[in-house]
């Protein structure tokens, strides 16, 4: 599959520009007094309470109450590609294991009028059929590999987990738009952006800091 | 098919029906929760630095442009984030790990079983185990908590997603025929709040292989994240 040889050398050089840019940040973590560090420290007025940051003294932590589900992702843009008016907001509320049944079909119609030519995709092993596809993308979770490489694809390992610098956007439209070679409409199977705007960091949080 | 019709055809339905047709990975992607502090804006789960750790990440309230509304943005005490966890692939959460802003820290709780799952999994109560919690972080003062094995980090960040957005926007509108290269990315220079957390894998039972047909022998978890609203 050249497409994803290309991919994989865009990787390639993406990741090698990771680790030559480095925000200054890496080296300027603080730890801080905190409300929850067990001692009395910063402006409290006793262990974790009172002063200007922290719970007033002697209030105790409510966690109580029950909660209900607002928004759901498990895969990038699964919502905003495939859903459409009249059910976004029923799948931002459904749990994955009622996912298929609810939303299959549906994704199955918008995967086609999007794309009417699409017959199977660029993965491995002859592709995945519209049904196929939907199928495994109608399950909205993100696979996470136990052990190894975790990345939605970097031209050899293929949906082991999602990591900040994987170009979610052009996989994407490449397995909607490219057909099983990966190369039909060509100007619609890469958005042009193979990299964030700034470097990420390579230890935790790892996101870069806000502008 | 001729590239033309096939433009018309998505220019057509991105103007009656996709309006906001992949606006990004999971910003406002629906009408309910679109400017909302439960909207969740990105998911990334992937192996730490530390081969021997997983990083679960959550991004919520995006397009946070520099200053003023970055600096005044707030997690919401009453809108739970929560990540999933399924080691046996019946798409049914075993575990989960719970994060909600209490003052002026994160409270993180688990890995640890939920109350409600599968069917039931739409609710949720906070589990009664002790919480670990960070200082929740400003655009200046950056909190990392290291407690029992695991980081934390709750706060602004730059928004980790590019995509061309206004070009896409101008082929769904018909007045383009397809990407640029080089694109522009229409997320550069935005913020958006993060959750993040950093543990040790060993806080998982095994997982199974046979879950994703390009990796068969690589025990794999579903992982995803919700938010949820106290009622």
């Amino acid at each position: 599959m050249k497409t994803f040889k290309y991919i994989y050398l865009f990787a390639a050089i993406t990741t090698s520009l990771l680790f030559v840019q480095c925000k200054d940040e890496d080296d300027n973590v603080i730890i801080n007094a905190t409300c929850s560090d067990g001692i009395l420290n910063g402006d409290e007025t006793d262990i974790d309470c009172g002063g200007p940051d922290c719970l007033l003294c002697g209030e105790v932590l409510d966690f109580s109450g029950t909660f209900i589900q607002e928004d759901q992702m498990g895969r990038p843009g699964i919502n905003t590609v495939f859903g459409t008016t009249g059910f976004k907001n029923a799948f931002n509320v459904t749990v994955p294991s009622e996912m298929q049944a609810a939303f299959q079909s549906k994704f199955q119609t918008n995967l086609l009028a999007l794309n009417p030519g699409y017959t199977t995709n660029a993965l491995p092993n002859g592709g995945l059929d519209a049904a196929t596809f939907t199928t495994v993308l109608s399950n909205d979770v993100l696979w996470l590999a136990q052990s190894g490489i975790t990345t939605y694809f970097n031209g050899t390992e293929i949906l082991t987990g999602r990591t900040l610098s994987d170009d979610v956007i052009d996989v994407s439209l490449l397995l909607i738009f490219g057909g099983p070679g990966g190369t039909d409409n060509p100007t619609l199977t890469s958005d042009g952006v193979p990299t964030n705007d700034v470097a990420f960091l390579n230890t935790f949080p790892y996101m870069a800091g806000p502008f | 098919m001729k590239k033309s019709k096939l433009f018309a055809i998505i220019g057509g339905l991105g103007i009656a029906t996709l309006s906001i047709f992949l606006i990004s990975a999971d910003h406002i992607d629906a009408p309910a929760v679109a400017g909302t502090k439960a909207d969740i804006t990105d998911f990334y789960a992937f192996q730490g630095s530390n081969s021997s750790n997983f990083v679960f990440a959550a991004n919520v309230q995006g397009l946070l442009t520099p200053g003023t509304p970055t600096e005044q943005a707030t997690f919401d005490e009453t809108i739970l984030i929560e990540f999933n966890i399924d080691y046996n692939n019946d798409l049914k959460e075993d575990l989960v790990i719970q994060a909600i802003k209490r003052g002026d820290s994160m409270y993180f709780f688990g890995p640890s079983a939920p109350a409600f799952s599968g069917t039931e999994g739409t609710k949720s109560t906070i589990a009664t185990s002790a919480p670990n919690s960070v200082k929740i972080s400003t655009t200046t003062d950056v909190q990392i908590a290291d407690k029992n094995g695991m980081k934390f980090f709750a706060g602004p960040r730059e928004d980790p997603f590019f995509f061309d957005f206004n070009q896409y926007n101008a082929i769904l509108a018909g007045t383009a025929t397809g990407f640029d290269n080089p694109g522009d990315d229409t997320f550069a220079g935005t913020n958006v709040l993060s959750v993040v957390v950093e543990f040790p894998k060993s806080m998982l039972p095994n997982a199974i292989a046979g879950v994703n047909p390009y990796a068969p022998n690589t025990p794999i978890y579903n992982v995803w994240v919700e938010t949820k609203r106290k009622q």
